[in-house]
């Protein structure tokens, strides 16, 4: 790192997510938690909880509704990150979305991140140099990319049957209905244990990372987390993309907001592992 | 006010009519009565009722070992035997000394009702008897001794709305439950919530069935009996009595055809519908728990019934959706090959269709109780678990190990930062 670098390191924070991001990541955790709270229940029906539950949020005929409001609500936000995608590929003509440094898409350089990264856990190497995206924040990305798409799909199956039977055999409905629920644990049981973990729990965050609400990074953990991006902008041609310091109504909205989430996910899972170990 | 008094008035009229009707059949069966008993050559003639009551209409009467030992006039005289003299069933002291012993010989009420008491010789209350219970029940215990009255009388114990709580008082009696060994357990309870029970105790219909109407009111048998009205295979005759349109459909059914063929495990209607508690057949929770009753014999189809959406929902106890009886019907359940089946292939988009409006041949291929492990019956499903299944061991095995590694490290580092 130069000397540079070194200078210009004060109390300053550099915005990671925008208020749009941060606004759909919102109602991603809502609608997550909506569709996992009032499914659950079906998908472990056999488990002492599940009939509790179903009836504490107000019975079938309010999970029934819940359920497809919170859905709507999920797909909602999936059209609008793609929207999101394609304006700034068509209006901005910005590419770094299919390759380099701001791209989702895996990267050879992943593959070796990978690789130091777990010989850095067993004492066999330096930490990899991070860039703005790593590879585990691109392995939830994906994951919740195709669980949206296969769960949401699998969903408007499960919902418009009749609809969907002018154009398939009826044996798809039984596949869908296990897919949409092994999916569904699968991306249940993942963000609440291993995302709650990569993101918020494990000893670096605990007991939580702020960016994901307030969208903002301080100079410092950038540098230490991301060196190539911190670098990237240090040694970048303008001054230094700086933003202000994250309000503190907003950090401690995020707080709330995020131990809840948090604290919810959690007791789902335990319920699952209730069901799955009884 | 005016109604009232019309009402009283109505009432006093019918009560001293059927008090003449009583007295009038009293005394037109007492000579008949009488003239059964062998008529009397030598001299002392018979003490009367009134020579009896002389002594017996006395509350402190009691036998040694301090029982009662009383007969109310009023009571007697009101009873259906009230014209009929004491010796007519204390025999045995038709020619006795007065004060006769205390020890009598037991009244057969066979010397008039011959035919009841042949059919009561055939009972579980007989047989207990005979085999030494000293609570099964004889005549006494449910029409009482001198205060018998007839079964259209509303006080009779015998009364249409009154046998339940007559047989209660044994059926329903902790005691004589234990002491009798009745395997059945209290039926008491169970059958006062039941749709019958409530029929005749809210709504006190005459026409709802009480514990005779199944069991008998004399021969009652156990239901191991053959000859028994609640043996497995005359239940639905017996139910039949007055559920006879639903008789006249379990009898086509295939439930009915192996009942018949003197398969044990047959169900008939209690199987489902229970014998004590019957519930009204719209009621979501009874219809839910047939639910489970149907899996008790199809354990499979139960359970690959529960891994549909149906099975589910009613599992967490909501009635919104599909159960057994919904497509297979209820009482005419017949075989998917019988073309008059509801699950029959012609039949199936009609069946789908009661809830799914616009089922077509398509929508009837989904399988209701499709089973993921059989890869001949649902090739697809089959390989879509085992798929979902490595995915799912895959992603948790390499993040779990990944996450633990991660914690080590981490922690790691967190005390060497304290450290320095």
């Amino acid at each position: 790192m130069s000397e540079v670098v070194q200078l210009r390191e004060t109390d300053r924070y550099v915005l990671r997510f925008s208020r749009a991001d941060r606004l759909l990541h919102g109602f991603l955790m809502l609608s997550f938690l909506g569709l996992a709270s009032t499914g659950l229940p079906l998908l472990f029906s056999d488990a002492p909880w599940a009939a509790r539950l179903a009836r504490a949020l107000g019975g079938f005929a309010v999970t029934h509704r819940l359920h497809r409001v919170f859905a709507t609500m999920l797909i909602a936000v999936f059209v609008a990150h793609l929207s999101r995608l394609v304006e700034r590929v068509a209006v901005r003509k910005d590419y770094g979305i299919f390759w380099g440094p701001s791209s989702m898409v895996p990267q050879p350089r992943d593959l070796v991140d990978m690789y130091q990264h777990v010989r850095w856990f067993i004492g066999l190497g330096k930490r990899p140099v991070f860039d703005r995206f790593t590879y585990w924040e691109k392995f939830d990305y994906w994951a919740v990319f195709w669980g949206m798409a296969i769960i949401g799909g699998s969903g408007l199956m499960l919902w418009f049957p009749e609809v969907f039977a002018r154009v398939m055999p009826g044996w798809v409905f039984n596949i869908a209905l296990l897919v949409h629920g092994e999916e569904a644990l699968l991306a249940v049981g993942f963000i609440f244990t291993i995302h709650f973990f990569n993101s918020h729990l494990r000893p670096e965050k605990f007991p939580m990372d702020m960016v994901i609400f307030t969208g903002r990074v301080s100079e410092r953990d950038l540098r230490e987390e991301r060196p190539a991006e911190y670098a990237r902008l240090a040694s970048g041609p303008g001054p230094f993309p700086g933003a202000g310091r994250p309000s503190a109504r907003l950090w401690l909205a995020g707080r709330v907001v995020g131990s809840v989430a948090v604290a919810a996910g959690l007791t789902l899972v335990s319920l699952i592992l209730y069901a799955l170990v009884f | 006010m005016r109604h009232r008094g019309m009402l009283a008035t109505l009432a006093v009229i019918w009560t001293l009519a059927s008090a003449s009707a009583i007295t009038t059949a009293g005394q037109s069966a007492a000579p008949k009565a009488r003239g059964a008993a062998p008529a009397a050559a030598p001299a002392p003639p018979p003490p009367t009722t009134d020579d009896c009551l002389a002594c017996h209409d006395d509350d402190s009467l009691k036998r040694a070992n301090g029982t009662s030992l009383t007969v109310h006039k009023a009571v007697f005289g009101a009873s259906v035997h009230g014209a009929l003299a004491c010796v007519d069933c204390h025999a045995d002291l038709a020619h006795a000394e007065l004060p006769h012993a205390e020890k009598l010989a037991k009244v057969d009420c066979a010397t008039c009702h011959g035919d009841e008491v042949a059919q009561y010789r055939q009972s579980a209350h007989a047989v207990a008897r005979a085999g030494g219970s000293s609570v099964a029940a004889t005549c006494v215990s449910c029409h009482g001794m001198h205060d018998i009255r007839t079964k259209s009388d509303p006080q009779s114990r015998t009364y249409h709305l009154n046998v339940a709580a007559t047989c209660s008082s044994c059926h329903g009696n902790a005691s004589v439950i234990e002491k009798g060994h009745i395997a059945i357990g209290d039926v008491a309870s169970p059958f006062k919530d039941s749709i019958h029970g409530r029929a005749l105790s809210r709504s006190g219909l005459l026409v709802a069935p009480t514990c005779s109407d199944c069991h008998g009111p004399h021969d009652i048998r156990k239901k191991a009996d053959p000859a028994s009205r609640v043996a497995l295979h005359n239940v639905p005759a017996t139910c039949g009595k007055c559920h006879e349109g639903i008789a006249h459909q379990f009898a086509g059914s295939v439930h009915a055809t192996i009942l018949a063929k003197g398969n044990g495990g047959a169900p008939a209607c209690q199987t489902c519908h229970t014998a004590h508690a019957i519930h009204a057949a719209d009621d979501p929770a009874w219809q839910l728990g047939v639910v489970n009753q149907c899996g008790s014999c199809h354990a499979d189809k139960m359970k690959t019934y529960r891994d549909t959406f149906h099975g589910q929902v009613t599992k967490l106890g909501f009635r919104a959706v599909a159960a057994c009886a919904d497509c297979h019907g209820n009482h005419r359940i017949l075989a998917a090959s019988d073309p008059a089946s509801p699950i029959a292939q012609g039949n199936l988009v009609r069946t789908c269709g009661k809830c799914h409006t616009n089922a077509n041949a398509n929508f009837v291929k989904y399988d209701p109780h499709a089973d993921k492990h059989n890869r001949t019956r649902n090739a697809g499903l089959y390989f879509a678990s085992k798929g979902m299944q490595l995915l799912l061991m895959v992603t948790f095995a390499f993040f779990g190990l990944h996450s633990a590694l991660w914690f080590g490290r981490g922690m790691k580092e967190r005390r060497e930062k304290a450290r320095v």
